[in-house]
């Protein structure tokens, strides 16, 4: 479904994706993992056109490469951020509102289900989003991502800083987005859920791509473990 | 006392114009990060294509068709210029838009002269609506207050109320997210230039008659303008509208204070004509009034650098 391939990115002159190549299936969740500053916020937001980048990066049967923003969200890609980034002046509701598409129909997704999931959103419909806790902030980030109903969702970093409880209900949302037919691409710095519920995993080093394969042949790997990921 | 309400009046119609095109020029601000040097220059074209209008079909129809007009030139601005010096930076786009109103100015010239060209009040509203304290008030003066508030309430009726509004309000601080969610946030970014500029133009229609229509009103109003976006704090639309009613008060009234810091000691048995400076403290209030603005900008920026609801530092 999604097929990255040799993409590369610079800041400045500094080359910080380095020839990757990156395969997400229908309904597969795939983590893209590493230590900071590796590369891996860049590469998803090239994917999402919010960075320069050139090579390759298929979704279906069309070229992302070279859209805007945009016009990679209506082709069915939805994108949280690290900084989750929710709207602070506007109501939850709204913020939610926002995240449907302009013209397009009813989807797998609408506010309804965001409130049964949470009820914390319900309670706070009409508050300010920016009042809510970092955790509720990040279930309605994600939230609103999925009323445009994408077909493939990319998560920036939903667990960081947020407590034990918050990061079950994350690990239990991410899990229904798949139950619907969505593919979801991961991104975590430590291992916190990725092991967990990926079916493929990618660790990145320097901004190239040093591991790909299952949970399970990451976790015999100690030596990569060592060298990339841990601290 | 009634001469007071008078000014004040007049106060609040010039701070209504003021925050007409100041409310454009900070939502631009905030939004793209362009400080628009040029938003003045569109308050002038508005005011002399209404001037066009109204020698061909009479005051009227200027009202709407001159600030779309000007609104269109604004969207097309941004869309075949602005935007694609946006990509080279922030110095880039300050000289833009400060050619721009170069530009203008020059066109303006060429096309209308150097001299004041005759727009003036529509005779349907060129009467005395009330007096106040033996001075008539023009009814065209209230005409513009009602055509200004009626403005806002729209405006505010839009932002708040709209799905566009709550795309607009979110594109404020996170435009980057709001395209990640599918929204075409260029094709917004036009539209709130052509709002904008489309506003500084209706400014232009009323304004134009009431005071004077001749090629330097840019740039006597726009350092104005500047000057309200500043006090109120850039990017703030409530430190706008504040700013403009207290910069239109001020302005206004101080004109009409016919006494001088010398005067004011001497009622409470100081003598000012002796000391240091004596020159400057007989001044009358009235004739500093046109610096008192500035010296309010340079007293806010001492005092609290980001303005009176501000709340960025650029």
């Amino acid at each position: 479904m999604l097929q990255v391939r040799n993409l590369n990115a610079y800041y400045g002159k500094s080359h910080v994706i380095d020839g990757i190549d990156l395969d997400v299936e229908d309904g597969q969740i795939v983590s893209l993992m590493g230590r900071n500053g590796v590369g891996r916020s860049t590469t998803i937001k090239a994917i999402m056109g919010l960075v320069r980048a050139n090579g390759s990066i298929r979704f279906g049967d069309r070229e992302l490469l070279g859209l805007e923003p945009h016009q990679i969200a209506h082709c069915g890609i939805g994108y949280v951020p690290e900084n989750r980034d929710i709207f602070p002046s506007l109501s939850v509701r709204n913020n939610l509102l926002l995240g449907v598409k302009s013209g397009s129909g009813k989807g797998r997704w609408s506010p309804e289900d965001a409130y049964e999931l949470f009820p914390v959103l319900r309670e706070r419909a009409d508050t300010a989003a920016g009042f809510l806790s970092g955790g509720e902030q990040q279930m309605l980030a994600i939230c609103r991502t999925l009323m445009g109903d994408p077909d493939l969702v990319m998560v920036d970093e939903p667990t960081e800083g947020l407590a034990p409880l918050m990061v079950t209900k994350v690990k239990e949302l991410l899990l229904e987005i798949a139950r619907r037919g969505a593919s979801i691409l991961l991104v975590e710095q430590k291992l916190t859920i990725a092991p967990e519920i990926s079916e493929r995993l990618y660790v990145m080093g320097h901004g190239r791509i040093v591991f790909a394969g299952t949970p399970a042949e990451l976790e015999a790997d100690h030596a990569l473990r060592k060298e990339w990921m841990e601290v | 006392m009634e001469g007071w309400i008078f000014f004040l009046f007049n106060g609040i119609v010039y701070g209504l114009l003021l925050f007409m095109m100041s409310s454009g020029l900070t939502l631009i601000f905030s939004m793209m990060g362009v400080l628009n040097f040029a938003h003045a220059s569109f308050y002038m074209l508005g005011a002399y294509f209404a001037y066009q209008i109204s020698t061909i079909t009479g005051f009227w129809p200027g009202l709407i068709v001159a600030p779309v007009l000007v609104g269109c030139i604004g969207a097309l601005v941004e869309r075949y210029f602005l935007r694609t010096v946006h990509r080279h930076g922030h110095v880039a786009e300050l000289l833009f838009t400060f050619g721009l109103a170069m530009l203008i100015e020059e066109a303006v010239v060429l096309i209308w002269g150097r001299n004041p060209v005759p727009y003036t009040v529509p005779p349907d509203l060129d009467f005395a609506l009330f007096q106040i304290g033996g001075m008539s008030y023009s009814a065209y003066k209230i005409f513009m207050m009602a055509v200004s508030i009626t403005m806002f309430v729209f405006l505010y009726g839009v932002i708040a109320r709209t799905r566009i509004g709550q795309i607009i309000q979110a594109a404020l601080t996170h435009p980057e997210t709001v395209g990640t969610l599918g929204h075409n946030v260029p094709r917004i970014f036009m539209l709130v230039f052509g709002a904008g500029t489309g506003l500084a133009g209706l400014a232009g229609v009323i304004g134009g008659n009431a005071f004077v229509t001749e090629p330097g009103m840019a740039r006597a109003l726009g350092t104005i303008v500047f000057v309200v976006i500043i006090v109120g704090g850039l990017g703030s639309l409530t430190g706008a509208f504040i700013a403009s009613l207290l910069i239109g008060v001020i302005q206004t009234t101080a004109v009409a204070i016919d006494v001088s810091l010398t005067d004011i000691f001497a009622t409470v048995g100081l003598d000012l004509r002796n000391v240091p400076l004596h020159e400057l403290w007989s001044k009358r209030i009235s004739d500093v009034a046109p610096i008192l603005p500035y010296l309010f900008m340079v007293l806010i920026l001492v005092l609290r650098p980001r303005g009176l609801l501000g709340t960025r530092d650029s």
